[in-house]
């Protein structure tokens, strides 16, 4: 039997959304077997909300992810307001997108600037987070949080957005449009990335219809599933726009896909601030008596896929069953298809390629190797595995030029 | 294919199976089926009429176990819950998993938080807490009186 090591990466961080350990056995530099366990963190949510009223809800579910923390907030208000038969009011619609929108846009340049980190593209790590910072400024504004806005409850949303501010939002997205034209093409035209990241972790079609996957995991293998698109709510069926997808199902399709988002988001929230000029100032919410019997779903495209919440009412004031699914759910399972045959240089962007939020690697345990039981690696030195092939490649095409 | 149609074939296909067809709307439909359909079920949908399984919500109510599979046809936007009532005492049901790798996770969760057993799966291994907690516990099981 040969003899293989095994690197761990993981699995705690208490702020990061699924904390979770993958276990890479690797004979020499090949991964062979990908294993993972979960529930370091489980915070019983589907139990808890349970005992808690449907307003409550929204604060509790906000709290699942950290990152995309409107998205389950959304899919729960697309699932309560299903039961209940609510139509909420157009100006309610337009906000709920651009939040949602707002949100797609931080959450993919996050991915973006943590992506080059991984690959030893530490500016681009810089520009990314930079320009993302401006977006978190204006949920501040709007919601008065930075992150976890609570903007939602059932028929409606929180705070409204007032005329005064969306010329203030229409400049961040003026001068984020520029950035991310730049952003994109740096990222796109680099022959360098191009060497790194193409034909690296790809996931077919079939893989893809396999694992049941989502979100831009999906779309960058050619399965065109959006659910602003096919089961369109809020604002999403009022306004232009296009789902982006790419058909090489590797880590740089992936990261295609991400970027273009970017752009096309920005499109919806400017078609939305034109929408909220001609809507009444303060009409955001409809009044809810009370939920009855039945049963709802909820869909919502985070930015990593959609977000499924399914709730059934007994009609009190909580639900009696309440099943969340998270996009990295079914995202993360893909991992035995893209990481086995590869290098542990590519192991780290293609698992990272999924956007799992990943700062669990930034914290990753130190390996043994499992028959001497000798220190291995540790987190920065599989990050350094990493970045050593990034110059490697870059220091040859250099030679070829 | 629109909604309409879907379940006139379904109906066509397996309708000795069902117990109970609810449309709420043309973009959300429930089937109740008979358990020992699900393997037949599951099979027509994913690969003769091209559904995505999403995912699975069991629960428990006083009469025993439910689950609720979820399948989505993307085209149209239709979420299709294929529902099945499960034995109180001794809850199982054929596994999907050696059909599509997406129900293995949700099944062997189930299992876990349940109680309830997939027969068949390749893998029933506890997903949430291994090495946690105790066995025979299954923490989202309800008492009732």
């Amino acid at each position: 039997m040969s003899k293989k090591t095994l690197i761990p990466i993981g699995p705690y961080h208490p702020l990061q959304e699924e904390p979770e350990l993958f276990k890479l056995y690797c004979d020499g530099e090949i991964v062979k077997d990908i294993k993972w366990e979960t529930g370091y963190n489980h915070r019983g949510i589907e139990k808890l909300s349970e005992s808690k009223t449907y307003e409550q809800i929204f604060f509790l579910v906000e709290r699942i992810c950290g990152i995309c923390s409107t998205s389950h907030p959304f899919a729960f208000a697309n699932a309560v307001e299903e039961i209940a038969g609510i139509e909420v009011t157009d100006r309610t619609k337009y906000i709920r997108s651009i939040i949602g929108e707002l949100e797609r846009i931080h959450s993919h340049l996050l991915w973006v600037g943590l992506a080059g980190h991984f690959l030893g593209y530490n500016t681009v790590f810089m520009w990314a987070w930079k320009y993302r910072e401006p977006v978190l400024d204006l949920f501040e504004m709007i919601s008065g949080n930075r992150n976890s806005y609570a903007m939602f409850k059932v028929g409606g949303v929180r705070r409204d957005i007032e005329m005064a501010k969306i010329p203030v939002i229409q400049k961040v997205l003026d001068d984020l449009k520029k950035k991310a034209d730049m952003l994109t093409g740096a990222v796109m035209d680099d022959p360098v990335i191009h060497a790194r990241i193409r034909g690296v972790g790809i996931l077919t079609k079939q893989d893809i219809i396999d694992y049941g996957a989502v979100g831009p995991t999906a779309r960058a293998s050619g399965v065109a599933i959006d659910v602003r698109k096919d089961d369109p709510y809020a604002a999403y069926p009022l306004v232009n726009w296009k789902v982006i997808t790419a058909q090489a199902g590797d880590v740089f399709a992936k990261a295609e896909v991400r970027l273009l988002e970017i752009h096309e988001s920005i499109s919806i929230i400017e078609q939305c601030l034109d929408g909220l000029k001609k809507e009444k100032e303060g009409d955001i919410a409809v009044k809810v008596k009370e939920i009855p019997e039945g049963i709802g779903i909820g869909r919502a495209e985070a930015p990593r896929g959609e977000v499924f919440h399914f709730v059934k009412s007994d009609g009190s004031n909580s639900p009696v069953r309440h099943k969340i699914r998270a996009p990295s759910y079914v995202n993360i399972a893909t991992f035995k298809k893209s990481c086995i045959g590869q290098t542990i240089a590519d192991a780290t962007i293609s698992l990272a390629a999924v956007d799992p939020c990943y700062c669990c690697t930034e914290r990753m345990a130190v390996a043994y190797d499992l028959n001497s039981g000798d220190k291995i690696m540790n987190a920065n030195e599989l990050i350094n595995v990493s970045v050593r092939k990034t110059n490697e490649i870059r220091k040859e095409i250099k030679s070829q030029l | 294919m629109n909604t309409e149609l879907i379940i006139e074939k379904f109906k066509e296909n397996f309708n000795s199976d069902i117990l109970e067809i609810t449309v709420k709307n043309y973009k959300r439909v429930t089937i109740t089926i008979r358990p020992a359909s699900i393997i037949n079920v599951a099979g027509y949908l994913y690969k003769t009429t091209g559904f995505r399984f999403i995912i699975a919500s069991a629960l428990q109510t006083k009469k025993g176990f439910e689950i609720h599979y979820h399948f989505s046809k993307d085209t149209i936007g239709l979420v299709l819950n294929i529902h099945v009532f499960l034995d109180k005492d001794n809850p199982q049901i054929e596994s999907l998993s050696n059909m599509f790798n997406a129900s293995n996770w949700i099944e062997r969760e189930i299992h876990e938080l349940f109680g309830i057993n997939f027969l068949n799966h390749p893998n029933q291994e506890k997903l949430i807490s291994e090495g946690n907690w105790a066995e025979g516990f299954y923490p989202m099981r309800k008492e009732f009186k």
